[in-house]
């Protein structure tokens, strides 16, 4: 067992751990404010991936094309929520999930027919030559992804917790009647969690598809593991996906590494599932606060 | 009479259905045959995904894994160890619900969103051991040389005769299910689904009744999977995937998540849809997505009942009160 | 009671519409054309090469009418989508026999679908051309009676690879695999065809072709320095393992099967598809071939056609696939013609079995015993050199 290998595993978790946590934090935004699991978060990725690819293709300079697709995600997110979220109402847990299904399935197929089938590429940021680090290797690009995902949770952590918006938020997700009693429109905090998950989503897209590919349907799978790390944190706010994103990354690289690679992702949906029924308990009698 | 043949109408509308359905096949286009027996088949898992979601408002979004259990014991044994297909069929049918049954009551401590969570890991993960355990049920490269059915020396070996065999069977467990939802135990799912804790304080073993229902419907889908199995004569992982269970909820959904007759009409309209319009690409599916988010937010109760209630509402404003 | 008239309209509705739907599709008038029919995997995951197939079989219908047709009849080709899902491929090959009439079928594009649809074709007793790699969909030959197929099968293409290994000296390789149908039947040939050559398997990794991550398989490869890595996969999971392998700084040969022979890869892997060797028939390479190689011209033509209708370097094997099934079933029906017999789906079955066209998989030589007819001189070796491919010859 070289060490120069466990520290690529470690590497490797680091980087795909800190995407699922960028996509783990749209699910946990979304979920402590309205109690929705979302399950077209992953489509918000890919739209980041594909948006960015057609924007560069466009002309439009990287940096430019990279914050104008998380912009138009967020838009994105933002008539998501006003079409097909706001008009259910109070609907039950089984009808916002079903909502959100549907959603995804249509955002993935529209997307199908728009950019087609095929996966394309998006240059990296800066540079492709990779870095030796204690005998591994790591790209430039990853080290934007972790410097990234640091930066978004810092950020997205203030926002909850320094800024009025943040308490809001807070708020509504506590109960909703007495925010609103203090003058705190519930709809408009759905509104304002689904346009900030459509932007860390956005977020994740752009810069998960330098590393490797975007493609129509790479928001299933994504989606998925992102929603595993929010799981794994239990909901429970910005450092709880994080460790979860993390934790979900190292286990199946290490998974992968030392055990098989054919049984990986099922590995990371039996870590969730143990956790669910561990938890269990917990997350019945609702413990999982912000 | 039993409770659930209510009224002349409705009667009517099952001999109309019963008749439609045994003519077609007549029409000699194995075409129209394969297509409504697939959705026979496709039905059989609706209807208990309806049971369990419509009515005892249980979250399953891992139910293709049922059915791929089927498909796969049924094959299993039928092929590698000879077992005569109808025994098959009904171990395959036994241990699925076993199986669900086991699963249900650590599973069922869980609610809502984690219930869907729980339930579509465990589907993949299900659909990846049918993929990885190769040496037993052929993985990728597929499961080949199923036999067929045959009742003495009548083989159920073409579509024609295949048909009946499905449609009897979905006729039989809409039936079934139409008088599980009409009984006690039908009182007691919605009790669940209305309020999980009301329920309790009636005296309703919330847990159990939630398991036994998963457990019925794991043995529904596990009758379709077989049913599929020796239909097809081949079986590969691709159609037992978390994009099926999806799928299965749409065909719910556009039934009416509460209707168990809606469930062949789910089942219809998604096959068709399909069918007719995915020569123009992915348009069914852009269409199934669309119509899942405007069933949920206009009419929950689905396509039909939605419907039903628009006409009432038309005719209440044209006849002048 | 209003509910419940509903749920009976709404079925009938539902039931009532398949018949009368398909009145709005042609009943098969076999007088006036010959109608053939394929069913190709125009989405999910084989969608990538569907696609070029359904190009092709449409460029081709259009050239041979233009041209007059058979005898002055019109061929139709009607293609469905499998979305590679063996029940709907099972449906629609149902539909194109029972209700298109079709004389013959092509497809699927994938192997799992294509042995989804033998019964219904055996039943049905019409000939499938399948353009799926699998040899079992051939073989064992008398179960196949009416099943023919065009690619070059998995121990041929990795024969070739293990072959350019034995020339430069290199014994021990690492393999990683998707875990596909397209993958996992590649494994199955790397892991046999060892028999057959001096080449000894060191690391044995597999890969989810949806992941976005596959360095930690190959660093697990890295850790038995094989001298030569063997990816086998299709584009989207294979560009992932090209990206890693640089990230890693592995500098051994990256060697990978056909299912990368699309342009598609070289857009998704970018910079890392440089260097890449892979085997597979002579159409990326027709210019560099002698002109005494019987393909040479059959290539160039198919290759310019196609690349007029869809865009320079368009042209991939996939389509070359469907080229060959689409010449083997019009040859046989001309023959047919020309003798005056009857054109019926056994007649043609009879005529691909004794088959002999240069097409652009090979050059096909079919009998009773070998309903592929390829032998391995139709593959040739691809490097990818600044995202062209090159001969590697």
């Amino acid at each position: 067992m070289a060490t120069w290998q466990l520290v690529q595993y470690l590497v490797t978790g680091i980087t795909v751990g800190s995407i699922y946590a960028i996509v783990g934090l749209g699910f946990t935004i979304i979920y402590s404010v309205t109690g929705i699991i979302n399950f077209a978060q992953g489509e918000f990725v890919m739209l980041g991936g594909m948006i960015a690819f057609s924007l560069i293709g466009l002309g439009f300079p990287m940096p430019v094309a990279l914050i104008l697709a998380v912009v138009l995600v967020t838009l994105v997110g933002i008539i998501f929520n006003l079409v097909a979220i706001r008009p259910a109402g109070r609907a039950s847990t089984i009808t916002l999930i079903i909502i959100t299904i549907g959603g995804a399935l249509f955002i993935r197929a529209v997307a199908g027919l728009y950019w087609g089938r095929d996966a394309v590429a998006l240059p990296p940021f800066t540079g492709d030559e990779s870095l030796s680090f204690l005998g591994a290797y790591i790209l430039p690009q990853s080290l934007w992804v972790i410097g990234i995902t640091a930066v978004l949770m810092v950020g997205v952590y203030l926002l909850l917790n320094r800024t009025l918006v943040g308490k809001a938020l807070k708020a509504a997700a506590i109960n909703r009647r007495a925010a609103a009693l203090v003058g705190i429109d519930a709809r408009m905090m759905s509104l304002v969690s689904f346009a900030l998950a459509a932007a860390t989503g956005a977020v994740a897209g752009v810069v998960i598809a330098p590393l490797s590919y975007a493609s129509y349907d790479m928001g299933i799978m994504l989606g998925l593991k992102g929603f595993v790390a929010a799981a794994m944190g239990g909901f429970t706010g910005v450092w709880g996906v994080f460790l979860g994103g993390l934790g979900l990354g190292l286990a199946e690289s290490l998974a992968a590494g030392y055990i098989s690679s054919s049984y990986k992702n099922a590995i990371a949906l039996i870590f969730l599932f143990a956790v669910l029924l561990i938890r269990s308990r917990r997350l019945m009698v609702g413990e999982e606060g912000a | 009479m039993p409770h659930f043949i209510r009224g002349r109408g409705k009667m009517l509308a099952i001999a109309t259905l019963v008749v439609l359905l045994s003519i077609v096949p007549l029409l000699g286009n194995n075409y129209y045959t394969s297509v409504l027996l697939i959705i026979g088949i496709h039905a059989i898992v609706t209807v208990g995904l309806c049971l369990l979601m419509g009515y005892t408002g249980q979250v399953s979004l891992g139910h293709a894994a049922f059915y791929g259990i089927g498909a796969y014991i049924a094959a299993i044994l039928s092929k590698t160890y000879h077992v005569d297909p109808w025994l098959a069929m009904v171990v395959a049918i036994i241990a699925t619900a076993a199986f669900a049954f086991a699963i249900g009551f650590p599973v069922f401590r869980l609610r809502g969103n984690y219930l869907a969570m729980a339930t579509l890991g465990l589907g993949i993960i299900i659909w990846i051991l049918f993929r990885e355990l190769d040496w037993i049920t052929g993985g990728q490269s597929g499961f080949l040389d199923i036999p067929t059915l045959s009742i003495g020396g009548f083989a159920f070996d073409s579509d024609f005769r295949f048909y009946y065999l499905v449609w009897g069977f979905c006729l039989a467990v809409m039936f079934i299910s139409q008088n599980i939802v009409g009984s006690r135990m039908g009182r007691a799912m919605r009790a669940i689904r209305d309020s999980e804790s009301a329920s309790q304080s009636l005296g309703i073993n919330a847990t159990l009744v939630k398991v036994k229902i998963l457990a019925l419907s794991a043995a529904y889908a596990a009758l379709a999977g077989s049913l599929y199995a020796y239909y097809v004569g081949f079986i590969d992982p691709p159609p037992f995937g978390f994009l099926f269970s999806i799928r299965l909820v749409v065909m719910a959904v556009v039934g009416g998540l509460a209707s168990i007759w809606g469930a062949i009409f789910g089942a219809a309209s998604v096959r068709l849809l399909t069918e007719f319009l995915h020569p123009f690409g992915d348009i069914d599916v852009v269409l199934f997505g669309l119509i899942i988010v405007v069933v949920m937010i206009l009419s929950p109760q689905g396509v039909i009942r939605g419907l039903g209630d628009l006409w009432r509402r038309i005719s209440r404003r044209l006849t002048p009160s | 009671m209003k509910k419940v008239v509903f749920i009976a309209l709404a079925l009938i509705l539902v039931i009532g519409i398949t018949p009368l739907m398909a009145c709005g599709g042609e009943e098969g008038e076999t007088t006036e054309e010959y109608i053939i029919g394929a069913v190709l995997a125009l989405s999910g995951h084989g969608s990538s090469l569907g696609e070029p197939e359904k190009q092709t079989l449409e460029m081709l219908e259009d050239e041979l009418n233009a041209a007059g047709g058979i005898d002055g009849k019109n061929i139709k080709v009607i293609i469905y989508d499998t979305e590679t899902d063996s029940t709907t491929a099972i449906i629609a090959t149902k539909r194109l026999i029972e209700q298109d009439n079709v004389l013959a079928v092509m497809g699927a594009t994938t192997s799992g679908v294509s042995m989804a649809m033998l019964d219904t074709i055996t039943d049905a007793q019409v000939p499938l051309v399948s353009l799926a790699a699998s040899d079992e969909i051939i073989q064992p030959v008398e179960q196949r009676y009416w099943i023919f197929k065009t690619p070059q099968t998995n121990s041929q293409v990795v024969g070739r690879l293990y072959q350019y290994l034995e020339s430069q000296d290199i014994d021990e390789v690492a393999i990683i695999s998707a875990t596909d149908g397209f993958g996992v039947l590649g494994h199955g040939a790397l892991v046999g065809e060892t028999e057959n050559w001096d080449i000894t398997i060191v690391a044995d990794e597999t890969f989810d072709p949806d992941d976005t991550d596959m360095t930690t398989q190959l660093t697990v490869i890295k850790g038995y320095t094989p001298e030569a890595v063997i990816c086998w996969g299709t584009d989207k999971g294979s560009s992932v393992v090209a990206k890693n392998m640089q990230t890693l700084q592995m500098d051994m040969p990256l060697l990978m099967s056909h299912g990368i022979a699309s342009m598609d890869f070289i857009d998704a892997a970018g910079d890392a598809a440089n260097g890449v060797i892979f085997p597979v028939g002579k159409l990326p390479v027709a210019e560099l071939l002698p002109d005494t190689d019987p393909q040479k011209d059959v290539l160039l033509e198919y290759k310019a056609d196609f690349e007029e209708l869809y865009g320079e370097g368009s042209a991939d094997t996939f389509g070359g696939h469907a080229w060959d099934a689409f010449k083997l079933v019009t040859n046989a029906i001309q023959d047919l013609v020309d003798e005056g017999a009857d054109v019926t789906s056994a007649g043609i079955r009879d005529k691909l079995e004794t088959a002999q066209l240069t097409g652009i998989s090979g050059v096909f030589h079919m009998s009773a015993t070998d309903h592929l007819g390829l032998g391995p001189d139709a593959l040739t070796l691809v490097e990818i050199v600044d995202g062209e491919w090159t001969s590697a010859e």
